[in-house]
């Protein structure tokens, strides 16, 4: 099998060909979740704890259910409101929660490589469902399903992210992820929000909208990160969402097919106009919902996979 | 101190004042250097130096103990270990303690902690109370208690017409000041150079620029006040011209550079290595061959190790939160030899930048290989190989970059006063 790695922690550490097969077997689980029974019991017997630093409502629920619909054990830690407001360090909780032996742990930080650090210091699979603003890799695949789905491929696409790159883990893990399937790469932003040297990761930059958007295929639009913001990155909301806010009028400049995608929760009216969100011929949101719990159960099967894999050969290792 | 009269012989003498690098002999007697290429006077004992190399001991300026406030992280003691194993003969100690060494009481409560480290201590304070960068400290009372510069470390203040009085006030008693050249403001909660790398990382960035601001706003400081000024470390080339300018000029400006922007760079952090955190933090390897450069050119005078001993727990953290800073005693003189092995440097220039210019800005009389100066001397060979185990080093604190790497360099011995602090 073409997926050997113990933990997700980035799209950064993943080949072309272990995109696909996460891809191909998401797409099995897409059929699965249409079906009227979902159950599958790829994760029977594993127990799966699902730690969120930072609050999220979305993204935990898609990784609950996507456990729970794989027959795992899922426990949620708030730990917003847990012992981490006492002082306890992050390692310390990690430690632990490894005592207790999960078989996954699904991890959202605010600091950028949390995730990693936790992952050195645990025995099981981990699963980063967002850190700081590095990357959330379940996003990246989850719009690389979409896409491939609508799209009817994932290679020499034209494909443009919009809005706050600067804040944003999913434009990095996206930026990855794209550019790894050979695709061509623009980001729209107003300069305030576009990261130091992202002009050498091999993408368009563009400071004006309707530009950016001649002939693309694929319309990727971020949320504005107001939490993230220390202020002063732009004039104002409206102003943005004069220049930068996607609406019918701007998106035809784009591909007359061109798809519209955001990672979600949406700001309406200020990244993008209301209707054009709901306008089911050229948004594809409520679909990345959707793909996202069949994503989720492929990372999560293929991680089990190579765990039982190697939990196996230990054994073996023992018994000689 | 008093000690006996030892005569090294077959000795590759590196004499950063005439710049050359010779076989020959050195006499000393009761703790200073009484003869070159001389005979052996009578009674006086042999010590074969192999042909290994012959050097005035490293003058560090910008060592972190612990002292008062942090000793589990640092003592005298185990500095002073640390020290003398590095071939570092006089540390110039940091103010930036627990509370800050800004009043000559605690001035005085250091110097007579200091005692406990086998080489030789200086100390500098606070240039503003509680290094809060508002008002100046007792600088006249802080001279006379032994006080050789005044610093704030790496807090600089954002209040210039406060810095303009300390610095008014401090060039009317004839004291070195020592600034960090950072802007405050664009430097605000950054982890990393802005760029590639930390994009790349989802790091918060700073701009190198921000160097040249701060290094800019100092700097005309310097001309206003004539202020007698030492910049810590300038770390991108963008800082160059500046301060090319300021000495062309005439104004009593030095530079230093750490060891650790020298010898690594940005990428050099990987995954989340906190062990590669800095202030400032790593620069590109643009940077760090410009910086070489400097030093090669004598544009920057003085390289230290910013040694900054930090704690496990503070280091296994993310990236954002954990310390910034690493231990750099042991690591000093092998890391630096790095670039005498690269042949970027030789070595009469790398001991002008870590013993002769150091010791001449704060007035010191060591760094020197010449008659009547002290017999402050390190004896290394540049050659040996090793892997460098961090918990073999002798500080308190283990956090070095330099951890598992193949070093190039041996101190066999140290001396300070003529004593031998350390024997390898």
């Amino acid at each position: 099998m073409s997926f050997r790695a113990r933990h997700l922690l980035g799209i950064e550490q993943l080949s072309p060909l272990e995109i696909t097969t996460i891809l191909d077997l998401a797409d099995r689980y897409v059929d699965l979740n249409r079906r009227t029974v979902k159950s599958s019991d790829a994760l029977a017997g594993l127990t799966q704890i699902n730690m969120f630093f930072e609050n999220s409502t979305r993204t935990q629920a898609s990784f609950e259910l996507a456990g729970k619909r794989l027959g795992a054990d899922v426990m949620n830690m708030s730990v917003g409101s847990s012992s981490v407001k006492k002082g306890e360090t992050l390692i310390d909780t990690a430690m632990t929660l490894n005592a207790m032996h999960p078989d996954l742990l699904v991890v959202r930080h605010g600091a950028s490589g949390a995730v990693n650090l936790l992952a050195s210091k645990v025995n099981c699979a981990v699963l980063n469902a967002g850190d700081g603003r590095h990357e959330h890799p379940t996003q990246a695949l989850l719009d690389a399903l979409t896409i491939r789905r609508a799209k009817g491929r994932i290679q020499r696409l034209t494909i443009a992210i919009c809005g706050d790159i600067a804040h944003s883990r999913v434009a990095r893990s996206n930026l990855i992820l794209l550019g790894k399937m050979e695709n061509r790469l623009r980001l729209i932003a107003p300069p305030t929000l576009m990261p130091a040297g992202v002009e050498h990761f091999g993408c368009e930059l563009y400071d004006d909208m309707r530009k950016g958007l001649e002939g693309a295929d694929v319309v990727m639009m971020l949320r504005l990160q107001k939490e993230r913001m220390d202020g002063g990155f732009i004039p104002s909301e409206r102003e943005y969402y004069h220049r930068y806010g996607l609406d019918a009028e701007k998106l035809s400049f784009a591909k007359p097919d061109a798809i519209v995608m955001h990672p979600g929760p949406m700001n309406r009216g200020v990244e993008i106009d209301g209707e054009l969100a709901d306008d089911i011929n050229r948004s594809v949101i409520q679909d990345q919902v959707e793909m996202g719990v069949a994503v989720r159960m492929a990372c999560m099967d293929l991680l089990a996979r190579n765990l039982r894999a190697e939990r196996g050969r230990a054994a073996v290792g023992t018994m000689v | 101190m008093t000690s006996m009269t030892l005569h090294f012989t077959n000795a590759r003498l590196i004499n950063p004042e005439s710049g050359t690098d010779e076989i020959g002999s050195l006499t000393i007697d009761n703790g200073v250097i009484v003869a070159l290429d001389d005979d052996a006077p009578a009674g006086a004992t042999e010590v074969d130096c192999g042909g290994h190399c012959l050097a005035p001991g490293i003058v560090d300026i910008g060592v972190k103990i612990g002292e008062p406030g942090e000793r589990h992280k640092e003592s005298f003691r185990s500095a002073g270990l640390a020290a003398s194993a590095g071939g570092i003969t006089t540390m110039v100690v940091r103010p930036d303690t627990t509370p800050s060494i800004d009043t000559p009481e605690v001035l005085e409560f250091v110097t007579r902690r200091a005692g406990e480290a086998r080489v030789r201590i200086r100390h500098m304070a606070a240039l503003t109370k509680g290094r809060l960068g508002h008002e100046m400290t007792e600088i006249g009372f802080l001279l006379d208690a032994g006080a050789v510069a005044f610093t704030d470390v790496f807090k600089v203040s954002s209040d210039t017409k406060a810095l303009s009085r300390a610095f008014t006030y401090a060039r009317s008693l004839g004291a070195l000041v020592i600034g960090h050249p950072q802007e405050p403001g664009l430097s605000v909660g950054a982890a990393a150079t802005s760029g590639k790398f930390a994009s790349l990382r989802g790091l918060p960035g700073v701009s190198a620029m921000a160097e040249r601001i701060g290094l800019d706003r100092d700097l005309g400081l310097v001309e206003m006040t004539g202020v007698r000024y030492h910049v810590d470390q300038i770390t991108t080339a963008r800082s160059l011209p500046a301060l090319e300018r300021a000495k062309a000029n005439g104004f009593d400006v030095t530079a230093g550079v750490s060891i650790h922007h020298l010898t690594l760079n940005e990428i050099d952090v990987g995954d989340y290595r906190t062990f590669f955190k800095f202030t400032p933090p790593l620069r590109s390897e643009e940077d760090r061959m410009a910086m070489v450069q400097a030093v090669a050119e004598g544009l920057i005078d003085v390289i230290g190790s910013f040694h900054t001993p930090a704690d496990e727990e503070s280091k296994r953290l993310p990236f954002e939160e954990a310390a910034s800073g690493a231990v750099g005693l042991e690591t000093l003189l092998p890391a630096a030899l790095r670039l005498y092995h690269a042949g970027q440097l030789d070595l009469p220039t790398l001991f002008r930048a870590l013993s002769l210019n150091s010791s001449k800005r704060l007035g010191l009389p060591q760094g020197r290989l010449s008659v009547g100066a002290p017999a402050d001397l390190v004896l290394f060979d540049p050659y040996a190989p090793y892997l460098l185990d961090r918990f073999k080093l002798h500080s308190k604190s283990k956090n070095t970059p330099f951890d598992g790497c193949r070093m190039e360099g041996k101190v066999l011995a140290t001396y300070v006063a003529g004593q031998a602090v350390y024997q390898g």
